[in-house]
């Protein structure tokens, strides 16, 4: 079960035409594929894509899906969902497919361009989240590259709910027009946007899947095999480009918005549209609903560009200013060329005034439309920004005045994670044996390359930790160790990595952490989760999978046990048996744990049964404030507070109310030899019979001794 | 479509930040402000950047509400905030309102800011070997400087009183503020509607409403150390004569609780002896000055009072220890509490705790080591709140009264001797360096591993100091030094220093 519930919001799911919408971007999203009459969807989940993937796991489950005869599966892989679009191939079925964008994309793009190559017969969408800017955790690219490569048609629309639907009905529509697949691009703000916007009755689809697999149709010339490859090409050029343009033309997917100022004009990408209108109203350009004095051409299709919706926008202008986010800038190049194939000499701006790279921000876009009037237009910037630049000024020097003092915050394992022990005990393995290379995966347990734990030197993607680490295959005097996830291991590690490294005979060592989910894109179920899944096969063991590709040194450890998983990783770095050496590091995910756990906890406190809950504390008075326990753990909820020690002034250690009592607190203590300050307190709530009974025995005793040594302390009182 | 321009400065908008951390709740309280936007004829968007921020890091939510107005059209909202047109900052901490300074969106000219002024310590500080904390007080007037108005409280504790979380603090504080067109039952509405834990996140509410609104000043604590009226022991009361007497005013204050420290760890005794130091410190101490006794009367407090097995248990079975974890766990009386300590006493502890000639003997006869370490000390988990567990850490408490003559109290005893002796040399000629190499004392500390490091790098310390041509910049070296051995754990900024200075 995923992170974050869609119970309630998949509601809106059953919304019926005029119906007002309120809700977030990505559920917009599907509402919107359910009224074009989808027939299927798969996809794979990671930020800022997860929601749609929870939103339609939790839909299902609700039998809204059911409903409408629409089939979802959560792939595993995007190569997997991309490939599920084969559907649409020789069947009018409508399928989308979604995923984070452009590693998502980088995984998908052999079935994207099989796909594109012979084309389709039903609409076929990819919807992708473009995590580019702010907030990214990945790579700084352009999805727009593979729509070009593979000529994917690219939508990138306004960034309000109502152009977004929109986008998503006119996707399938232009798919099909020109019997190429589609790709709606949406920036992380936009997919998490909160906003409105006027449903309409959601399709069932016709034909849907079933009446596909009774009735099947077979056109080898959609195969991707000369000499039908060949053939392929010229049809994407001459055939569906055309095709494509003209649907664009027609039902004016791309918007004019003319003002009263005929010499200039800004071309743009829809998504930037929101942020250009706000930089333009600041200069007093356009007033609150968009409207703005300098005529807008909002390209709402990035890919392929209308070119004479461009020379006519172009024509009577001596320049525009093109607003493209991020690089290589391919539209810039071509509209340089549109604009020469004219004859046109309207002056270009993009690049030249706007940064080359990085996010279009609101303050980048108003710094750069600035500058482009500054050369075109002078005399419509207003003085009054002189004054907005001198309260700015001063903000800013107070900004710069706290350089030293913001500390910086970056993402961490949450409180109780059950990956920290694996890293503290390889810190712990690096005094003894001294330092090894570590070849990182990603997911949350990439976390380890920062502090406190430091640890880790490559990433090269999504369960390619142990691929990551295959070079390292010759004699040495220290072995290398390769982390994977569960979730990287499920989406190709178990071959790129652990078949690789059986095959290769690698000797090295590969530590999989398996906490029962795809932890950091929200907790999504995987094949190996614990929980019983009503949709899902679960609860196929890793080590069981590992083994069946050959691997024979396998372990499976408990990870919050320090003491075994530093062991184990000793042994896994010094044994004299060749091969992979693997370690199934398990302990489910905390956030996930929590979030079942605590509901049923609180609520049997609150009936009065007998439960304990445990917890850590640091006893102040012997804590020293030294803090190698912070060094070795990172725990949010391990911090420091003042000492309360006049004689001291280093913070204490301090572990607050949100600790969880995972333990790893009291197992650092004895793993490092760190120091007598840790307690683990068991509060036990709706105590039986028993049990005060006994604590009565104890404490008489307790309290007798207490007030012995307190007398002895008071006899000195002063 | 050619539309008429006549572009007028009617700001309509509501612009709102909120600055977070991962996990505080900054997405309850964005989707609050939805909802009371929502229910009062506004148009709202909010939006974010979750995704690994998520987890801990630094994050923001920003919303844009807009007025409905019949034939009007929707209206076009940013999806990020530009600077200088932001109304509302909310800060659910003080360095992340700060680091919204930092971002350029708090302007003195619009932005009403609501933050709260407590600290959640980010890594760089909590793992310092010292005190790593940034100065909470540039922060502080920067964020002042930088709005046009600020409501600034602790709005943790507030909210934690109240058993809930920040964000109904904050709601709170910003309703108070009244910058947003909406009654306080508009927010109570919003809350009452989210449906989760609705009795608890109004309580808190109202309280930060009323503060935020200046109808409730927040108490500030401040306690001194208080000055004994007497003690009934006649050397306890003899030494407080000497203290009164003996101390020039400018230390008294911290040899009383000096002396009250040891006390509390041996008998009067002991701390008689530690005055008696004190007082020889004093002596070479400068009179218009006395920085080196006040220093000398906190450290060697600190020193003579080393956490050795008997102290740490005898501060772990107390009542008062007790009564304070019970309340750090929120226990009510009703509930029972079972405390587990974690021990791993290693030879070396055992050691410090025979007396002198066993202790060394044991240490260094290797074969009666390896039987200790491998039957006798492992990993302990001691029941402290049992009895079993209680009576073996009354025992070992007990076994104070011996521990003059423990190896540990004479290796101490020795290290002590020298560093004042070290000090007293010093003190005529070169003051500030006397000063100095006071305060290297904070460098041992700890246990196991951490106190061995602390006395390596002290030690080091002291060697180069023998080697030095001392100059009056000798002080600023030591303290470079003091400096370079908190600054990692592996000491290797403690090796380039002395490399520097060798």
């Amino acid at each position: 079960m995923a992170e974050r519930s869609f119970a309630e919001e998949v509601k809106k799911l059953r919304l019926g035409a005029g119906d007002t919408f309120h809700g977030e971007g990505i559920l917009a999203v599907t509402k919107a594929l359910l009224q074009s009459g989808v027939a299927y969807v798969g996809g794979y989940q990671g930020a800022p894509i997860s929601h749609l993937m929870d939103v339609l796991g939790d839909a299902q489950q609700q039998g809204i899906l059911d409903e409408l005869g629409v089939h979802f599966e959560s792939s595993a892989s995007e190569a997997a969902a991309a490939a599920m679009l084969a559907a649409s191939v020789n069947y009018p079925l409508r399928g989308a497919v979604a995923w984070k964008s452009t590693v998502g994309t980088n995984v998908a793009s052999d079935a994207l361009a099989n796909l594109a190559s012979g084309g389709v017969t039903g609409g076929a969408l990819v919807i992708v989240g473009e995590d580019y800017g702010e907030g990214s955790s990945i790579m700084q690219e352009r999805t727009h590259a593979f729509a070009m490569k593979s000529q994917i048609w690219l939508l990138d629309p306004r960034p309000n709910l109502e152009s977004i639907v929109s986008m998503v009905e006119h996707g399938f529509a232009l798919s099909e027009a020109s019997r190429t697949p589609v790709m709606l691009e949406l920036r992380v703000r936009a997919c998490h946007l909160h906003g409105r916007f006027v449903a309409s009755s959601n399709r069932a689809p016709s034909p849907n899947l079933r009446d596909a697999m009774e009735n099947p149709v077979r056109d080898t010339s959609r195969i991707v095999l000369p000499p039908a490859s060949f053939a392929h090409e010229h049809e994407k050029v001459n055939e569906r480009w055309p095709a494509a343009v003209a649907y664009i033309k027609s039902h004016q997917l791309n918007e004019v918005m003319e003002g009263d100022i005929e010499d200039i004009g800004i071309i743009l990408q829809g998504g930037m549209f929101n942020g250009a209108s706000r930089a333009l109203e600041i200069l007093g350009l356009a007033d609150s609903f968009g409207a703005g004095r300098i005529s807008t051409y909002v390209m709402n299709v990035t890919y392929p560009l209308i070119e004479d919706e461009l020379t006519a926008f172009c024509a009577n202008k001596k320049a525009v200013l093109l607003i493209e986010e991020g690089q290589p800038e391919y539209i810039e190049q071509t509209l340089n060329t549109v604009l020469r194939h004219a004859d046109l000499n309207t002056r270009v701006h993009g690049k030249d005034v706007l940064p080359k790279a990085g996010e279009y921000t609101g303050d980048v876009l108003l710094a750069g439309i600035r500058k482009f009037l500054n050369l075109e237009a002078n005399h419509l910037l207003d003085t009054s920004i002189a004054a907005r630049d001198q309260t700015l000024a001063t903000s800013q020097a107070l900004g710069s005045g706290l350089a030293n003092s913001i500390p910086p915050r970056p993402p961490g394992f949450c409180t109780g994670c059950p990956e920290r022990p694996v890293f503290t005990a390889m810190k712990l393995l690096q005094r003894e044996l001294g330092e090894f290379h570590v070849s990182c995966d990603i997911g949350c347990h990439l976390f380890s390359i920062l502090p406190p734990f430091n640890i880790g030197n490559t990433t090269m993607g999504y369960g390619l930790g142990a691929a990551g680490g295959a070079a390292f295959n010759v004699k040495s005097n220290q072995r290398t160790i390769s982390v994977m996830g569960d979730g990287g291991f499920w989406h190709n590690g178990l071959t790129s990595g652990i078949g690789n490294a059986v095959f290769n005979e690698n000797d090295n060592v590969i530590v999989i952490v398996d906490n029962g989910y795809a932890a950091a894109t929200g907790g999504q179920d995987i094949l190996s989760s614990l929980g019983d899944h009503p949709l899902r096969s679960t609860k196929n063991p890793i080590a069981k999978a590992v083994k069946g590709v050959g691997a024979k040194w396998v372990k499976t450890v408990h990870t919050y046990d320090l003491a075994k998983m530093t062991r184990s990783l000793r042994t896994a770095m010094t044994t004299k048996a060749a091969g992979p050496k693997v370690i199934v590091a398990r302990s489910e995910c905390m956030l996930n744990r929590q979030r079942r756990e605590k509901p049923i906890f609180n609520t049997q406190r609150r009936e009065g049964k007998r439960v304990v809950k445990e917890r850590f504390g640091v006893d102040p008075e012997t804590c020293t404030g030294d803090h190698s326990c912070i060094r070795l753990s990172g725990c949010p909820s391990l911090t420091i507070k003042d000492n309360p020690d006049p004689l001291r002034s280093d913070p204490v250690a301090f572990v607050d109310n949100t600790c969880v009592g995972c333990g790893v607190c009291g197992e650092i203590a004895h793993a490092a030899v760190l120091c007598p300050s840790f307690y683990r307190a068991e509060v036990i709530y709706n105590p039986s019979k028993w049990d005060r009974f006994i604590e009565r025995v104890r404490s008489r005793v307790i309290r007798y001794l207490q007030a012995r040594r307190a007398r002895q302390l008071a006899r000195y009182a002063c | 479509m050619l539309i008429d321009c006549v572009i007028e400065d009617t700001r309509q908008r509501i612009t709102i930040a909120i600055a977070a951390i991962g996990g505080q709740g900054g997405a309850v309280l964005a989707d609050w402000l939805v909802d009371i936007g929502e229910s009062n004829g506004y148009f709202v968007q909010s939006t974010s950047v979750p995704g690994v921020a998520q987890r801990t890091g630094t994050t923001i939510y920003y919303l844009e509400m807009f007025p409905e107005v019949e034939g009007l059209g929707t209206p076009v909202m940013a999806l990020m905030p530009v600077a200088g047109d932001v109304d509302i900052v909310v800060a659910a901490e003080l360095a992340e309102a700060g680091r919204a300074v930092q971002r350029g969106i708090v302007t003195p000219d619009r932005t009403t800011l609501i933050a709260s002024d407590h600290r959640y310590y980010a890594l760089s500080e909590k793992s310092a070997l010292g005190d790593g904390r940034v100065s909470s007080v540039e922060i502080k007037q920067a964020i002042s400087d930088a709005s046009k108005r600020l409501i600034c409280f602790d709005m943790q504790a507030l909210a934690e009183t109240h058993n809930t979380v920040i964000s109904a603090t904050l709601f709170g504080a910003l309703a108070g503020s009244a910058r947003l067109p909406f009654a306080p039952e508009h927010f109570e509405a919003a809350i009452t509607a989210s449906g989760k834990s609705v009795a608890n996140n109004l309580s808190a509410f109202r309280s930060a409403y009323a503060i935020a609104q200046g109808r409730d000043a927040t108490p500030i604590a401040e306690s001194r150390v208080a000055w004994p009226q007497d003690a009934t022991d006649p050397e306890v009361s003899a030494l407080l004569d000497r203290v009164a007497t003996e101390i020039m005013p400018q230390a008294s204050e911290i040899v009383l609780i000096g002396v009250r420290r040891l006390i509390d760890y041996q008998d009067p005794t002991y701390a008689t002896s530690y005055l008696d130091r004190v007082v020889a410190i004093q002596k070479c101490d400068r009179e218009d000055d006395r920085r080196l006794t006040r220093t000398v009367a906190q450290h060697l407090a600190l020193w003579m009072s080393y956490e050795d097995s008997i102290r740490v248990a005898d501060l772990k079975i107390r009542r008062e220890r007790f009564d304070r974890t019970r309340a750090e766990v929120l226990a009510s009386e009703d509930e029972i509490v079972y405390l587990t300590e974690f021990m791993h006493p290693r030879v070396e502890e055992v050691a410090d705790t025979l007396p002198v000639s066993l202790g060394r003997w044991l240490v260094n006869t290797e074969w009666a080591r390896q039987f200790l370490s491998q039957f006798v000390l492992r990993e302990h988990k001691i029941h402290s709140s049992k009895l079993g567990g209680y009576l073996l850490l009354y025992g070992i408490a007990s076994l104070q009264r011996f521990r003059r003559r423990t190896l540990r109290f004479a290796i101490e005893n020795d290290r002590i001797q020298q560093w004042l002796q070290r000090i007293s040399t010093l003190a005529g000629q070169h003051y500030d360096l006397a000063v100095e190499v006071t305060l290297c004392q904070n460098l041992i500390k700890g246990y196991g591993d951490t106190h061995a490091r602390g006395v390596r790098n002290f030690a080091l310390i002291m060697d180069s100091l023998n080697g030095m041509n001392i100059s009056p910049s000798t002080a600023s070296e030591i303290a470079k030094l003091r400096t370079a051995a908190l600054a990692d754990e592996n000491g290797d900024q403690l090796r380039n220093a002395l490399r520097v200075v060798a």
